[in-house]
Parts: C-alpha cells; sequence; structure tokens
C-alpha cells in the first residue's frame, strides 16, 4: 500500500504529514509507504498511491486521481489522522 | 538533519505584524540574521502562499513557512517567530496564528529528522499555545524540545 503526502514544497508541511502519517498506521497496525512529494509531481508519485494526504487548497490542483483524496485539517492531530485513514484504508 | 540548536537571532517572541506577510517574512530575517537563508528565500516562502493559499497553517495557531531546497539555502535550519497580536492567514480552520515557524533545507531528502523532531514537539497539543506565550528563548527552546507541558505550567 502507498501513500502520498502533498504540498507546494514537498518538504516541510508533507514532511510533517510523512512523520506523523506513518505513526498513525503503526497505531492502527497497518503498513504502508509514506511518501512526501510536491504538488507538481503529483500525476507521477501518486499514480499507483492507494491514498493522498493533503491540506483543501491543494485538492483543484491534485485533480483526476484513482487514490482516495484525504483533507488533514491538524496535522499535529493524531486522532484526525488515525480516524480517516482507517476509514479511507479500513 | 536533526534539529540543531536553535541560535538566539532564530528566535524572535513577541514581535508585531500587520499581516501573514509580514509575518512570514519575520521567519524569513531570522533565518537570514541566524545564517540559514538568503533573502531570496523570504521571498520564495511568501510566494509559496500566494501561489498556493494558506495551506502552510497546518494547526490551529501555527504557520510553518518555508520553500524549495535550493542556492538561496545556505544550511538546515529553522527560526521561530511570535506575534504580540495573532495575524489572519485566511485559512478555514486554523486561523489566527501566533506561532510562525520558519524552516529551510538545502537538500529535499534531508529535512525529514528537522520535521520528525517538530512532531514530537507539537504533537503534544499543549505545545502551541505554550510557545506563543513564551517570553524568554529558553522557553521556547524547552518547548521545542518536547517541554511544552513543563513550561505551561512555570
Amino acid at each position: 500500500m502507498k501513500i502520498v503526502t502533498i504540498c507546494g514544497a514537498g518538504i516541510g508541511t508533507s514532511g510533517i504529514l510523512k512523520v506523523n502519517a506513518e505513526r498513525a498506521l503503526q497505531r492502527l497496525g497497518l503498513s504502508a509507504s509514506v511518501v512526501a512529494a510536491d504538488i507538481a509531481s503529483v500525476q507521477r508519485v501518486a499514480a499507483d498511491a492507494q491514498v493522498i494526504l493533503t491540506s483543501e487548497e491543494f485538492v483543484e490542483a491534485i485533480g483526476a486521481t484513482r487514490a482516495d483524496v484525504i483533507v488533514i485539517e491538524n496535522y499535529f492531530d493524531g486522532d484526525e489522522l488515525a480516524e480517516k485513514l482507517e476509514r479511507a484504508l479500513g | 538533519m536533526s534539529l540543531p540548536a536553535l541560535a538566539d537571532r532564530a528566535i524572535v517572541l513577541g514581535v508585531q505584524a500587520r499581516d501573514w506577510r509580514e509575518a512570514v517574512r519575520l521567519a524569513g530575517d531570522a533565518l537570514v540574521d541566524s545564517g540559514c537563508t538568503t533573502t531570496e528565500y523570504t521571498e520564495a516562502m511568501i510566494r509559496m502562499v500566494d501561489d498556493h493559499g494558506p495551506y502552510i497553517v497546518i494547526a490551529p495557531g501555527l504557520a510553518l513557512a518555508h520553500a524549495r531546497p535550493g542556492a538561496d539555502v545556505r544550511r538546515d535550519g529553522l527560526s521561530v517567530i511570535t506575534l504580540a497580536a495573532p495575524v489572519e492567514f485566511g485559512h478555514a480552520h486554523n486561523d489566527p496564528v501566533s506561532v510562525v515557524i520558519g524552516l529551510a533545507s538545502a537538500a529535499a531528502d534531508a529535512h525529514l529528522g528537522a520535521v520528525a523532531q517538530l512532531a514530537n514537539a507539537f504533537n503534544d497539543p499543549a505545545a502551541i499555545p505554550a510557545l506563543a506565550k513564551a517570553t524568554t528563548r529558553e522557553e521556547a527552546r524547552r518547548i521545542l524540545d518536547g517541554g511544552s507541558t513543563v513550561a505551561a505550567g512555570a
């Protein structure tokens, strides 16, 4: 399973999201590879992904994708991440 | 990259900013002053918000200002700005912002140690309000090292 975190630069915010998504997956007992990327490379990086985690601002720019696009409001809220990941993957 | 000890010049507490642009610029100035970036990086951080919107407001009260790695980053580093009065970034859930973290990374894959440490500190919900109220650099450093509960009670 592959999860891609998306932000404008591919560092920073998507990195925070990657780190905390990995922690949420561990809590849920799920394993997946989590990759941080920038919005410009989303179509290539997320071509084989099941889930894209991002902010509301990028949903439109991500465009058509087979992956579930999940919007995270508070990147530091482990409960929000775990609930949304569980719903998408469960 | 793990978090280098924050230089005094990278921590600016209780400053005034008229708007989000000035708040991000202050975080950029602190990166420049502590020798991490050139002023072009500051402009690039502002451009990220102009281009993509206020997505850098990743939690209530906190903005993580950053741009792409590149020649305008001289070395990896962080800056911390707290605002005397919070400013609106136009974020749907996390406004207003009273803490701006500036992040500079020389290489794309080198920054995950630093963001993991930021996550360690801020996964504690008390950390952002405690940092917003910090009055000394020592207090700010302690919160970023993951000791926010102690700091909040101090």
